[in-house]
């Protein structure tokens, strides 16, 4: 006999706790390094909650419920440092971690770049980015959404008989940092995405396409409608795709995988690629990197942005900063670290780039871009790595869509495009105002002179 | 005489270590988790499984010369599934304690509607022999030491060409102990060490700079590394890959001949067919090679194996996060389809039996059908023999790694290192190229098979839905007749 639902639904997830519950460890892990024997320390301890649901053919095909605790420590002797974490924020274990750090700050060779961030870099009075949306959805409703999601999917189109599903996920965390220079802050931020993967199939074979939403707001997510219909939409679109023949030709790099372009420029101007000299982008401030019509902004202040972030990993106050003014590069993106290795001072990207925006000049819609490419390749999913970040060199493999006339016309698959990016992004012909707010990098379509295809 | 004593006592089984580790220092019985097992068998739930985790980690960073960081990290939890055909409710617990326990066996079962508590099939150790030593690697080399082996391969590095401008030396020790009870019975326990060594450099002439990168690993001690001068050959490897960039001439676009080199370069296999048999995709049909079982899917040259049972390999499991001991699973017999690998889910389903390739990343994440140690078995022919047979083509022989669409079949996977062929001669280095084809289409285009079987290194570790584990490849010398290389020179 079947009793009633209520009794198997499992309590709602134990809030997240508050500041005042996680200020005091992280201040207690400080000091206990401090006993230990460290001149410094910077500590940080994170507690997340999330759901995640996958409807697949219309039935639950995975229900996950998450709630995961971390804590990280560096300390510091002298020049020396030594890190070290665990999954428990339970006192002995938060000691045992500060003191492996301890003992390997103690066998570490001093580095005179070593340190915590200089006290008049650190934020004061961090402003809230209000990147806190937690979404009070229980197990039924996030089941109930990922099946409409799922279902237009399926009825996009007679040819999508499969599905890999629709999947939503939803998660809220809350982190404390804190180091030995007085910094302590606490923030609280959410993420939530539906996902939706379509299988088209007709005589040539299946094609597998996906969309999603993500936002820190659940309220600003695309409706599961859409998403599953555009899923549909492109898995169909992909159907009959062939190689076409090897040749030189304009590409464009669609929105969603346009990102990926500026992440390598990205990687090319951070720290750690710079002092490792392990960049294509070495000894290039104050030179031109890219098409004059280009100006590539970081805005780590907006609100409710995927990137947003008052201070970076370090404490280090964000600033807006404009990293390529008219195609020349202005700035680096520099933890501590990294910036004392290059004689600089951090930049406050400690932990990556802030929300990054992709301007131009020459911003068409879409179909202006195409119809300026004339006949090419517009490129919608790229495969595999192949870029190698000390020389440039780019090789990856490619699906989209031949452009005839400005045109979109057949499907392709099964080729590569290669080039190197030093070039590509001096080529970089015009950029679409078809702007992806789906990650911290927002940039529309990107159109490139020409690559190199191989295919048949 | 301590130690005489110590060597005299039988080794406690995995299971003993595993149950002593992740049970006893919590206080938790085996009548505890018959009670947590009972209480995830509720109403249609059919499986279920605990899976207790512990994993200590550290590694050691040498760059400009020092070792200027290290990190140790531990993690341990508990991951609860219950299923229910073919639906799974998950949840997990950082705390390993009974309450938690049970509070996730709560959340982890409401996939189903609730019904009838049941009860599980008491649980009895089963037993594996065990393909690797417990040593913990932390313990096999004292601090100092493992400092020194860096400093040591950083001098050697920097002693082979004065244009070796950069030396990065990591190493890194993984302790995962683990312990699985299910509710058919199966209680197993497994205590994996991992290590791995790697070496990157760059090299600069005159302004021009390249990367080469190498190193090796499985499950062992840093003993391993230590010996026959490994983490000296990895440096002198990375060297010379970097060195070789130097003279590489613009990779050839287009549709050619390419033979690829043993070992590592079985990354194809791994992306053209491995992904493509795993059982989940298979049930859903969503893989190229869904309802091809007993067709000829390549070559008759090519028999195509994913083995977990060899002693020490990086990809290698005694039993796997379901409990079921590794086997060597014929995927692939003379160019047929023979089978697929499987977890307990998606073999209950297919009406098909598990073959030991139920992983996950942590007790955080789902199982999943996964590979292990994937690898082509060796031909007749010299390696000699092959390149000999292509007029004009490419010889890859380095890899950095790949990727494949299941879907349609597409996988790509990117030379690191390769020559031009030219009149069945080996002639100039190429820069890095991506190669791309589709699966089924080119194995069955694989025209010679060499009979120098290598394995790779050790370092392979291969993503599947935002879970990485660690695997290994082999193959021998093969020649692909026609795959689209992705160059620059037309």
């Amino acid at each position: 006999m079947s009793t009633a639902i209520s009794d198997t639904r499992p309590s709602d997830p134990m809030p997240l706790p508050e500041d005042a519950e996680l200020a005091p460890l992280v201040e207690q892990a400080l000091a206990c390094a401090r006993q230990c024997g460290a001149d410094g320390a910077e500590a940080g301890l994170s507690v997340g909650n999330g759901l995640s649901v996958r409807v697949r053919m219309g039935e639950v095909d995975t229900l996950q419920q998450k709630r995961d605790h971390g804590f990280s420590i560096t300390a510091h002797f002298g020049q020396s440092v030594g890190s070290a974490g665990c999954n428990q924020l339970q006192p002995d274990a938060i000691r045992a971690a500060v003191e492996a750090a301890c003992a390997i700050a103690r066998s570490t060779a001093p580095d005179s770049c070593n340190g915590l961030a200089e006290p008049e870099l650190l934020a004061r009075d961090p402003v809230d980015l209000n990147l806190y949306h937690p979404w009070a959805v229980n197990p039924e409703g996030a089941i109930d959404l990922a099946r409409a999601c799922e279902a237009a999917g399926l009825a996009h189109h007679a040819s999508i008989g499969n599905s890999e599903g629709a999947t939503l996920s939803t998660r809220s965390s809350v982190r404390c940092y804190g180091n030995s220079n007085g910094f302590l802050a606490t923030t609280r931020g959410s993420y939530h995405s539906l996902v939706c993967v379509m299988v088209a199939a007709d005589d040539n074979g299946m094609q597998r396409d996906y969309w999603t939403t993500v936002s820190r707001d659940p309220a600003r997510l695309e409706s599961g409608e859409s998403v599953g219909a555009e899923a549909g939409r492109r898995a169909v679109a992909r159907l009959g795709a062939a190689p076409i023949d090897t040749r030189t030709v304009p590409v464009v790099f669609a929105a969603p995988i346009a990102r990926g372009l500026i992440g390598s420029l990205l990687g090319a101007i951070s720290g750690g690629s710079l002092y490792r000299k392990a960049s294509f982008l070495l000894d290039q401030l104050n030179q031109t990197v890219c098409a004059k019509h280009l100006d590539i902004l970081e805005r780590p202040h907006i609100p409710g942005g995927l990137g947003s972030a008052a201070f970076d990993g370090e404490g280090v106050a964000t600033h807006d900063r404009d990293l390529v003014q008219a195609g020349v590069l202005r700035g680096y993106l520099l933890g501590s670290y990294s910036a004392r290795k290059l004689g600089m001072r951090s930049t406050g990207n400690a932990g990556g780039a802030h929300n990054i925006l992709v301007q131009s000049q020459r911003t068409l819609d879409l179909p202006a871009l195409l119809a300026r490419m004339g006949n090419g390749l517009l490129v919608t999913e790229l495969m595999g790595q192949g870029v190698n970040m000390v020389t440039g060199d780019y090789s990856r493999g490619a699906a989209g869509f031949w452009v005839q006339n400005g045109e979109i016309g057949a499907p392709v698959e099964g080729v590569t495009i290669a080039g190197n990016l030093k070039t590509m992004f001096t080529q970089i012909d015009a950029v679409g105002d078809d702007v992806d707010a789906r990650s911290n990098i927002l940039t529309g379509s990107i159109l490139i002179e020409q690559m190199t295809v191989a295919g048949a | 005489m301590t130690d005489h004593t110590d060597a005299a006592k039988p080794a406690a089984t995995p299971l003993a270590t595993a149950e002593s580790a992740l049970l006893g220092e919590a206080g938790l019985t085996r009548a505890d988790l018959d009670r947590a097992l009972g209480h995830l068998l509720v109403g249609t739930v059919d499986a279920a499984d605990l899976y207790f985790q512990r994993t200590r980690s550290e590694s050691w960073v040498l760059e400009d010369g020092i070792v200027k960081n290290g990190s140790f990290e531990l993690d341990q939890g508990v991951g609860v599934r219950a299923m229910s055909g073919d639906k799974t409710g998950f949840a997990y617990s950082d705390a390993i304690q009974l309450p938690a326990l049970l509070s996730a066996c709560g959340s982890a079962r409401a996939i189903v509607r609730a019904g009838q508590s049941g009860t599980g099939q008491p649980l009895s150790a089963a037993s594996a022999k065990p393909l690797y030593s417990g040593t913990d690697p932390h313990g096999s080399l004292a601090t100092q030491d493992k400092i020194d082996l860096l400093t040591r391969v950083d001098a050697y590095a920097r002693s082979l060409d004065k244009r070796v401008e950069e030396v990065t030396v990591s190493l890194h020790g993984i302790q995962d102990t683990v312990l699985v009870a299910r509710s058919d019975g199966v209680l197993a326990g497994d205590v994996r060490p991992l290590v791995r060594l790697n070496v990157s450099v760059i090299v600069n002439a005159g302004g021009q700079r390249e990367s080469g990168s190498s190193g090796g690993g499985g499950r062992y001690g840093y003993g391993y590394i230590q010996n026959e001068d490994r983490a000296l050959s990895y440096a002198s490897e990375a060297v010379r890959q970097a060195l070789l960039k130097l003279d590489a001439v613009a990779a050839p676009a287009g549709t050619m001949p390419v033979v690829l080199g043993p070992g590592w370069p079985g990354v194809l296999l791994h992306e053209a067919v491995g992904h493509g048999l795993e059982g989940d995709f298979n049930r859903k049909g969503t893989s190229a090679f869904a309802q091809r079982m007993g067709e000829q899917v390549a070559s008759s040259l090519c028999t195509v194996v994913d083995d977990g049972t060899l002693p020490d390999r990086r990809g290698s499991l005694t039993v796997d996060d379901e409990g079921t001991p590794s086997q060597s699973t014929p995927l692939i017999e003379s160019g047929r389809l023979v089978g697929y690998m499987q977890d307990t889910l998606n073999a209950r389903l297919m009406g098909m039996t598990p073959t030991g390739n139920g992983r996950r990343q942590s007790y955080a994440h789902l199982p999943m059908p996964r590979m292990t140690n994937t690898f082509m078995l060796p031909g007749e022919h010299e390696a000699e023999e092959i390149i000999g047979s292509v007029e004009n083509g490419l010889y890859a022989v380095n890899f950095g790694g790949g990727s494949v669409d299941i879907t349609s079949g597409k996988f790509v996977f990117s030379a690191s290192e390769a020559y031009l062929i030219e009149d069945g001669k080996v002639t100039a280095p190429v820069k890095g190229a991506t190669l791309i084809g589709n699966g089924p289409e080119v194995m069955t285009r694989i025209s010679m098979v060499g009979n120098d079987l290598a394995l790779d290194r050790g370092v392979g570790t291969c993503g599947k839905e935002g879970q990485g584990v660690p695997v290994g490849v082999g193959q021998p010398t093969l020649k692909i007749d026609q795959i689209t290389v992705g160059g620059t020179q037309i």
